[in-house]
């Protein structure tokens, strides 16, 4: 008869989670794996230095995280959305329809996005924009004409780059970094290539144009990655000829595997990229819960704690692993001192 | 069929020398061999590649085990750190890790000077690139349970940086520090005086196999033990749940159940349960568990509860194997001296298929733990498993890490330190599943009847 105890006392165990559930008493985190590392910092120091349990830091994406952040006010749903965009129409309406209205967002900071290769490898040391949006595009501008892309190696459009394969691996398209790696790589080369007018020329409407700008090949010399940087980074090591796109900070630990190529003939660094002059930068952000403040304890303590200066500021642990630090840092720190939330609203 | 006879009065029998082979024999035999050393090629390469992983993991792995530590006497400042001076805890605790990390630097670099060194870091603050980030934490929370620390000198064991740990792991080389931003030659060449001077020393590091997770910025704090406990909290709720309910479902399938459509069709389910792939359990378990009963995300128990659910097929398929492998004579000897139905299974048939089950339980068990896919999709992953469970209740609801889950994590992270821990974790886990399929075979052989 002893299965009938155990049974019962499985079950015991099942309903006392379920009353249990209702009571939590740490922060909960998800979303981008690019905020991660930082978040997780962050979270780490937090225990550290306060009374409250350490904050669980989970990864998944910035949309899945802010999918997951607007299921709904209450316990059982995460108190901070982490993402490497800015939150979408679409979100917040999203949020809205679940009772999730008050928002408060806070940039932490910015972060560069490089391009790499083998360290060993052939010499892929300067890019522009215009040279990525050339080997990668369906359509390119050839002697003042838009044709489909006749390239095969970089030295076929630009002769200062080696005579290699064209071959790159770039972020899937659920990861935010893809959006800037289209929006400031791909789509300012197809304005600087001129082979955005010539689509405007050809009879496309202006929102046309941009969309088809954005656009990447699909025959394999652009390969999709939709895990981390770590597998772009086997990628790379797997193919002498490829370049790969990683984020600053994965680079920098990575300088014995890893070259890093200029693009319009700055280097990435976090003093370029908080300077503007490095082109491929983006801010990151982390979501609160307004409604969550004050429920969990230790929330609004660690959004104040994540922007301090002596985490966020320039001599910071982020800024020592790789995050550019925000000139407006102490804008955002009054903000959430303030609880302001997005809209406007108090 | 020996005894057939040859066909009568036919022709004259096809005759053969025994000692000398015919064309066909030899054939024969031939392919005979081939097919044999086809045979010892198969194992051979397999044991080929067994060493080869067990080489690779051991090789890569055995570095986690070992960590550098800086020892060095620490000056606790009460300038620093009790400028009330009244030793009032609420004020100490208002000095954060930050306050603490000048001290540290300061106590490494009265070393180097005490050293000898030669070199042309001469400021505190040049010493941050060896200290582990985790030594302010260790050293606050020392003070904050003892404050009469503070005003006095004591010596203190913490970790070294990741990339000092990985240059006396040869992990770190000099010629790629040129573009390391983390660290320069010139801390190694401190290293190298520190070493030689007995500050910095190499040694076992139990805070790998029993320690928490860390950040992405300090690789050489994280450790394995908490999202060891994690795993063993769901593998507590598979064995609770999942035994009972395999083993009372394939006796009831096995002595029980008339024989019909509906029994034959949910023998069919199971086995193609069984086959079902692990990520889809796991969503299941999104569905159900999280967002339908509102479990807590991330937490072990529902991790239990979807494993569980994978691991029951294998149970009740062994199980019934056992079961149907104890000799009927023994039931019809049970139910012919009076026992009833259930008796003859209780007390005869179980005890018998007994070590069966419990061999099959724990190798479902040793699947289980190993499983990575359907804990990613409930929250496993990330930086999870920081702090240790302290209770029963807790160990089963706050979120937690299991071990496979937590090396997958550790394999994604930049710094390469965190690469060899992937792999120290993978020699933790096998361990854990040699043991457990080790004492599943000495069961079996043990106690296993045959007939």
């Amino acid at each position: 008869m002893s299965f009938v105890k155990l049974s019962a006392s499985a079950l015991a165990i099942a309903a006392v989670s379920a009353t249990a559930a209702a009571a939590r008493d740490q922060v909960q985190i998800a979303g981008s794996s690019t905020v991660l590392p930082y978040a997780s910092i962050v979270a780490e120091a937090f225990g550290e230095n306060f009374d409250f349990p350490t904050p669980v830091v989970e990864s998944g994406g910035s949309s899945a995280g802010l999918k997951r952040f607007c299921q709904g006010v209450g316990t059982e749903h995460t108190d901070v959305a982490n993402a490497s965009r800015a939150i979408r129409e679409k979100e917040i309406k999203a949020c809205a329809e679940n009772g999730v209205t008050d928002i408060i967002e806070v940039r932490i900071g910015y972060d560069g996005i490089v391009f790499a290769s083998q360290l060993d490898g052939p010499a892929y040391t300067a890019f522009t924009q215009s040279d990525i949006f050339n080997a990668l595009a369906p359509k390119v501008m050839v002697d003042g004409q838009l044709v489909d892309n006749p390239y095969k190696k970089w030295s076929d459009f630009n002769a200062d780059l080696p005579a290699e394969d064209i071959l790159a691996f770039i972020p899937g398209t659920k990861h935010g970094t893809r959006e800037v790696f289209e929006e400031k790589v791909i789509a300012t080369g197809c304005e600087a290539t001129g082979a955005m007018e010539a689509m405007i020329a050809g009879g496309m409407s202006e929102d046309d144009a941009e969309d088809a700008c954005l656009e990447v090949m699909s025959d394999g010399r652009a390969v999709d990655i939709d895990g981390d940087y770590t597998e772009t980074l086997a990628s790379i090591d797997a193919n002498a000829n490829g370049i790969g796109v990683f984020g600053l900070a994965f680079y920098e630990n990575n300088t014995d595997k890893l070259k890093v190529a200029t693009m319009t003939g700055v280097e990435p660094s976090t003093e370029t990229i908080a300077s503007g002059e490095y082109p491929v930068s983006r801010p990151l952000f982390f979501y609160v819960k307004k409604a969550h403040i004050g429920v969990i304890p230790g929330l609004k303590e660690y959004a104040e704690f994540f922007i301090s200066d002596e985490i966020a500021g320039g001599d910071g642990p982020l800024a020592e692993y790789g995050l550019v630090a925000d000139p407006a840092l102490s804008e955002t720190q009054e903000a959430v001192a303030a609880e302001e939330v997005m809209g406007g609203g108090s | 069929m020996t005894d057939a006879s040859l066909p009568k009065g036919g022709a004259k029998p096809h005759l053969s020398s025994l000692t000398e082979p015919d064309a066909r024999t030899k054939s024969r035999n031939a392919a005979e061999k081939r097919f044999r050393a086809y045979g010892v090629i198969a194992i051979g390469t397999g044991i080929l590649c067994l060493l080869v992983l067990l080489f690779a993991i051991i090789s890569n792995g055995i570095g986690a085990f070992q960590q550098t530590f800086i020892e060095v006497p620490v000056y606790l400042d009460p300038a620093k750190l009790d400028k009330k001076g009244e030793r009032n805890i609420e004020d100490i605790k208002k000095v954060s890790t930050f306050g603490y990390n000048p001290l540290i630097q300061k106590a490494v670099l009265e070393q180097v000077e005490k050293a000898g060194i030669d070199t042309p870091l001469t400021k505190p603050k040049d010493m941050k690139a060896m200290i582990s980030a985790s030594a302010a934490g260790q050293i606050r929370s020392m003070v904050i349970e003892n404050p009469d620390l503070i005003g006095e000198t004591v010596d203190v064991r913490f970790l070294a940086s990741s990339r000092v740990d990985g240059y006396l792991k040869d992990r770190v080389k000099r010629e790629h520090l040129a573009r390391d931003k983390n660290i320069d030659a010139e801390h190694l060449d401190v290293v190298d005086g520190l070493l030689e001077a007995g500050v910095v020393k190499k040694t076992f590091n139990p805070a790998f196999i029993f320690g928490a997770d860390a950040s992405e910025s300090r690789a050489e704090q994280a450790g394995l033990g908490v999202s060891m406990i994690g795993s063993f909290f769901m593998m507590l709720v598979v064995l609770f749940l999942a035994l009972p309910i395999g083993v009372a479902a394939s006796i009831y399938l096995e002595e029980f159940a008339p024989k019909n459509r509906f029994t034959d069709l949910i023998e069919v389910n199971i086995s193609n349960l069984a086959a079902v792939p692990s990520i889809v359990f796991g969503i299941l378990g999104l569905a159900v568990f999280i967002q339908f009963i509102h479990l807590p995300q991330s937490a072990p128990l529902v991790g239990g509860l979807v494993l569980t659910l994978m691991t029951l097929p294998t149970i009740i398929i062994s199980t019934r194997a056992s079961l149907k492998s104890v000799p009927p004579s023994i039931r019809d000897a049970a139910l012919g001296v009076g026992a009833s139905k259930m008796q003859s299974v209780f007390h005869h048939v179980l005890p018998l298929a007994a070590p069966g089950i419990l061999t099959g339980t724990i190798i479902g068990l040793a699947q289980a733990l190993g499983e990575t896919a359907p804990l990613l999709l409930i929250g496993m992953v990330g930086y999870i498993a920081s702090n240790a469970p302290d209770g029963i209740a807790s160990g089963l609801l706050d979120p937690n890490s299991a071990m496979p889950a937590q090396i997958y994590e550790w394999a994604k992270r930049a710094d390469p330190a965190y690469y060899e821990r992937a792999w120290g974790g993978i020699i933790i886990l096998l361990v854990f599943l040699v043991t457990m399929n080790t004492v599943a075979v000495i069961l079996r052989r043990r106690f296993e009847r045959r007939w």
